[in-house]
């Protein structure tokens, strides 16, 4: 961003150096306050705790209420009264979260490192609070804003389409006129927030030079700089021939599990945000652990998933430990000379199959509370023996 | 995800794990042992062989004659010294500018942080003296170095007057390609480091010295040259640098290869391998070498003047002429070709040494151990402290469960939040010792009948003790987490402990192998309930101070030299004030790993031992 504000103040496009890749908009959000960088970070770090709180303290609202319907409804079995969650045990939630994302290690070293991914975090705190309380346009505006910075949170208009259409109780069937009323709503509202916010950029620079350099740079990944995410040891190492197909593999397999997840996922839009948001910080093609800090705010709201979790022990370990190793192994590999990049893709490997099976047990965990809820938590087979749930 | 996610088999495992946990740590822990002991042996050792194409061969054609000006040069140098009291900078600058060299010399000056009993200095002046060898034909973008320190009294007169005969001799070749520097440091490792950062233009420690020195190009190998007798038995050669960093395994290759083509004997450690092959005696003088690498690896000092090189990605070695009692003697011509045949060889690189490997052990010269074969003796290690954790979980979440259901709705882990007290005042104790010995320096003279120096060691071993004492103080403050707190705590000390050990094998792989040989069986077994006087011995032998003492010890007597009853002690204090002073002058991390790192973890399972 130095780099980019020095271009811009000797008149040249901040886009002709190779280092600078943020959107406009940013580079003239930080030409004011370069100076108060520090406080920038900060503040922005404690918008998305505030943001955060206020979503989960709406989002258990409506949480509880539609537990009170569905047991009125009689949709639940009858030997589940321990799976029921209470208003005592949800009323700390909303504060744990936003210790949660303050508290990170994470979130601590992406402030002191004044990473803009706290730039990132903040836009997309604001989305889910604005999805949560309904506005519709303001959601809108917040995704346009959040894929204009970096291309992937396109993936959470699909979570955010489904929590919109539940909350006006319009259900998804794709007969449905109204479903595809707003969805059609929704969609152009976000189309047209997105061209004005990139129709703004162009005038704010005169050129059309931050495209490519913006978001051909995330989907082309030509800077292999290691970082905790998987693409740039691919890459180093493959022909030039084959570049081209990899990269696209790599980028469809961010934004393939939306369709899936949506299918399943169709009554828990908010769970599906969260698999979504973690998806694209494991994914992408530059992940800081400022996205890493972000969706693991989030654990507290699952926090009665905790009995259904099968490996949170080693996983947490494994995290843990990933997390040591990175600098040590930098150490060894940059300033000692004496590994290589082999040992420290080993380290982002680990991490990153850790962060995948997180986020599966925590899936599961979900799916089988479900299951419970609505089977009973005594499962029998026909012949009256227990059974018991997998995952195939 | 089928281990992970499959019930039966999760079960089958949980079941394992929680029903043979004591057998299987014992077993694996002398898996682990027996692993590292049988490193020495043939089968996981194999012989060195040269990785480097360029070094390939050792066909060069040795026309080094000038001996006999070598013992002049060294005859003279010595006399200087005596005369000047110190380094004789003058001469030296105009010895090295009539053989044709560019002379510079370089000022330095540190005041060490405590005065240092063994080589009774405190405030350090120096100067180091350097001469440049251009590269007639080429354009000297790299330099190789040939140093020899100047120390007190007549020791190292003949490795000054070899470097000066080297250089002459040099001079008058036209293949060189790179710059070569002959250097001379005064105050050994101090006067090596000034000039390290000086001539990289860093600042890593607190040395002050002039400004820009003349330079020759980015440092590709380092030599340094240790030679006290006119003749020469053997030469020993040193590798482990400055906190257990290593050099590429192609210039030891390089240095053995050289000596063999010109008849020389070389040794490692001191030790020459017995030729009976695959018999005991062989094996144990393999083991005794192994033992004695690791400890010097484990101890992070550098054992030469080539221990700082390493760390600005330069290959160094050490080479030192051992006079003893043999029969064949071989002159400074002979050292000289040989010195010589390596530099050839060295001018014939074209990048940086990376062939080879940079981990790895050595049994003798000609054998290693690489970093794929040493590792599992440590994983079977680290396997305990996990098996033992897995086996604590599992433990809490069964009593967690069998909890719930009697009361109801409880919060399922009512002590984390009361584990915090003892993790705080653990890790406090830590960087109490590690701040206040060299900060209290002065208060300690003041209030005590101590020097400066017995001062900062006295208040270290102090605070350690007083730090044994802390369960008896807190455990008011511990009393919150219940009867089963214990387990929670031992859990977070055992994972604590595994990531530290884990991260210093990567660093360091002797120091954490020995660490967590000396404190993983202690970590394991101990508990609040059982026999506590004997659990508290076995912790206390499991301590980072008795690794200290221990190794100490173990060191002098693998060097067959063992240390009388009496003198442990204050060898064990020697070691304690050498790491201190290490740590402060070159960034040594054996005592902030030791301080900050494993004490904590240490103290943290003996506040479980005396869980109330």
């Amino acid at each position: 961003v130095v780099e980019g504000l020095a271009l811009l103040d000797l008149g040249v496009s901040p886009y002709s150096g190779a280092v600078f890749h943020e959107t406009p908009l940013t580079i003239y959000l930080f030409h004011f306050l370069v100076e108060y960088a520090e406080l920038v970070f900060v503040i922005t770090d404690v918008l998305t705790a505030v943001a955060l709180y206020l979503a989960i303290q709406d989002f258990n609202k409506v949480v509880f209420k539609k537990q009170k319907l569905l047991i009125e409804l009689d949709k639940y079995a009858p030997d589940v009264a321990e799976l029921i969650r209470t208003p005592m045990e949800m009323h700390y939630i909303p504060l744990k979260v936003a210790l949660f994302y303050l508290l990170n290690p994470y979130t601590v070293m992406s402030c002191v490192a004044k990473s803009t991914c706290a730039i990132n975090n903040t836009v997309i705190a604001f989305f889910i609070l604005a999805t949560i309380k309904g506005s519709a346009f303001l959601s809108a505006v917040f995704l346009a804003l959040a894929t204009y910075q970096s291309l992937y949170p396109l993936t959470l208009f699909a979570p955010a389409l489904l929590y919109l259409l539940q909350r006006q109780f319009i259900p998804v069937k794709l007969k449905s006129k109204n479903f595809w009323l707003y969805t059609m709503q929704y969609a152009s509202l976000y189309l047209c927030s997105l061209v004005v916010i990139i129709c703004l950029s162009f005038f704010l620079l005169n050129s059309w030079d931050f495209i490519p350099s913006v978001y051909g740079f995330i989907l082309s990944v030509p800077d292999l700089t290691p970082n905790i995410g998987l693409f740039w040891y691919f890459f180093a190492e493959m022909f030039e021939h084959f570049s081209l197909f990899f990269v696209c593999v790599f980028q469809i397999n961010v934004f393939f599990y939306t369709i899936p997840l949506a299918i399943k996922l169709k009554e828990h839009p908010m769970f599906f945000m969260f698999v979504q948001i973690a998806i694209i910080s494991i994914f992408k093609s530059y992940p800081t652990v400022g996205d890493v800090a972000l969706y693991m705010a989030f654990l507290p709201v699952w926090s009665h998933l905790y009995r259904f979790l099968r490996n949170i022990f080693i996983l947490s370990c494994v995290l843990i430990v990933c997390s040591f190793l990175f600098p040590v192994l930098w150490h060894l590999w940059i300033y000692a000379g004496s590994a290589n990049s082999n040992f420290y893709y080993a380290i982002t490997l680990t991490f990153n199959v850790g962060q995948i099976l997180l986020i599966s047990d925590y899936f599961y965990a979900f799916l089988r509370r479900e299951y419970y809820l609505t089977h009973g938590l005594h499962l029998t087979r026909q012949d009256g023996t227990e059974a018991m749930l997998v995952l195939k | 995800m089928g281990l992970l996610s499959d019930p039966q088999c999760r079960r089958a495992l949980a079941r394992l794990v929680v029903r043979l946990n004591t057998p299987l740590c014992a077993l694996s822990y002398a898996a682990g042992l027996a692993w590292f002991l049988a490193l020495a042996a043939p089968p996981l050792a194999p012989r060195t062989q040269m990785s480097e194409n360029a070094m390939g061969s050792t066909m060069v054609e040795e026309n080094f004659q000038l001996g006999a000006r070598a013992l002049a040069y060294a005859r003279q140098f010595g006399a200087r010294k005596a005369a000047a009291g110190a380094m004789p900078v003058t001469w030296l600058e105009q010895t090295l500018w009539a053989l044709g060299l560019e002379p510079h010399r370089q000022p330095f000056a540190r005041t060490l942080p405590f005065p240092d009993e063994a080589r009774e200095r405190y405030m350090v002046r120096g100067t180091n003296v350097y001469g440049i060898l251009r590269a007639p034909r080429a354009a000297g973008t790299e330099a190789l170095v040939l140093s020899a320190p100047c120390s007190e009294g007549p020791r190292n007169d003949q490795a000054v007057g070899l470097l000066l005969a080297l250089a002459e001799f040099f001079r008058g070749q036209i293949y060189w390609a790179k710059d070569i520097i002959f250097l001379v440091n005064e105050h050994d490792l101090l006067g090596m480091e000034a000039w390290l950062e000086a001539y990289h233009d860093v600042n890593v420690t607190a040395v002050r010295s002039s400004g820009p020195l003349g330079r020759a190009g980015a440092i590709q190998a380092a030599v340094a040259l240790e030679l006290s007798s006119d003749v020469v038995t053997s030469l020993d050669v040193a590798v482990e640098g400055l906190n257990g960093q290593l050099p590429n395994l192609d210039l030891l290759n390089l240095f053995h290869a050289f000596c063999q083509k010109n008849g020389l004997l070389c040794t490692i450690q001191g030790k020459l391998p017995r030729g009976d092959g695959d018999s005991l005696p062989a094996y144990g003088q393999s083991l005794r070498t192994l033992l004695l690498m690791a400890l010097a690896q484990a101890s992070g000092r550098p054992r030469g003047d080539h221990g700082l090189f390493l760390r600005y990605r330069v290959e160094a070695l050490t080479l030192r002429g051992v006079n003893s009692f043999r029969q064949h003697k071989y002159d400074m011509t002979a050292v000289g070709r040989t010195l010589e045949g390596m530099f050839r060889k060295l001018n014939n690189l074209l990048e940086r040494l990376h062939q080879s490997y940079f981990f790895y052990l050595l049994p003798s010269l000609s054998r290693f151990v690489s970093i794929g074969l040493y590792m599992p003796a440590f994983g079977f290690l680290l396997l305990v402290l996990i098996l033992k954790a897995l086996d604590l979980w599992m433990k809490l979440n069964k009593g967690d469960a069998g909890e719930r259901l009697e009361d109801g709705g409880e919060d399922p882990r009512p002590g984390l939040l009361a584990l915090v007290p003892p993790v705080l005042i653990c890790h406090g104790a830590g960087l109490a010792l590690y701040f206040v010995p060299v900060l209290a320096q002065r208060a300690a003279a003041q209030h005590f009948p101590v020097s400066e120096a017995e001062g900062v060691v006295l208040t270290a071993v102090a605070i350690y003790v007083a730090g044994m004492a802390l369960p008896h103080s807190t455990h008011r403050a511990l009393a919150g987490a219940g009867e089963r707190g214990w387990m929670a705590l031992k859990l977070l000390a055992l994972l604590d402990l595994a990531l530290l050990l884990g991260c210093l094998a990567l660093l360091n792989f002797s120091l954490g192998f020995l660490l967590a040989a000396l404190m993983v069986p202690g970590a394991a077994a101990v508990q609040p309930t059982g026999p506590r006087v004997l659990q508290a011995a076995v912790l206390v032998l499991a301590t980072p101070a008795g690794a200290v003492l221990l190794g100490v010890l173990a060191q002098r007597e693998l060097e067959e030299a063992p240390a009388a009853a009496g003198e442990g002690w204050p060898l064990f204090l020697g070691a304690v004030g050498e790491g201190l002073l290490q740590h402060h002058l070159y960034g040594a991390v054996l005592c902030p790993v030791l301080a900050l790192g494993a004490y904590p973890a240490w103290l943290l399972l003996w506040n479980v031992l005396f869980w109330k």
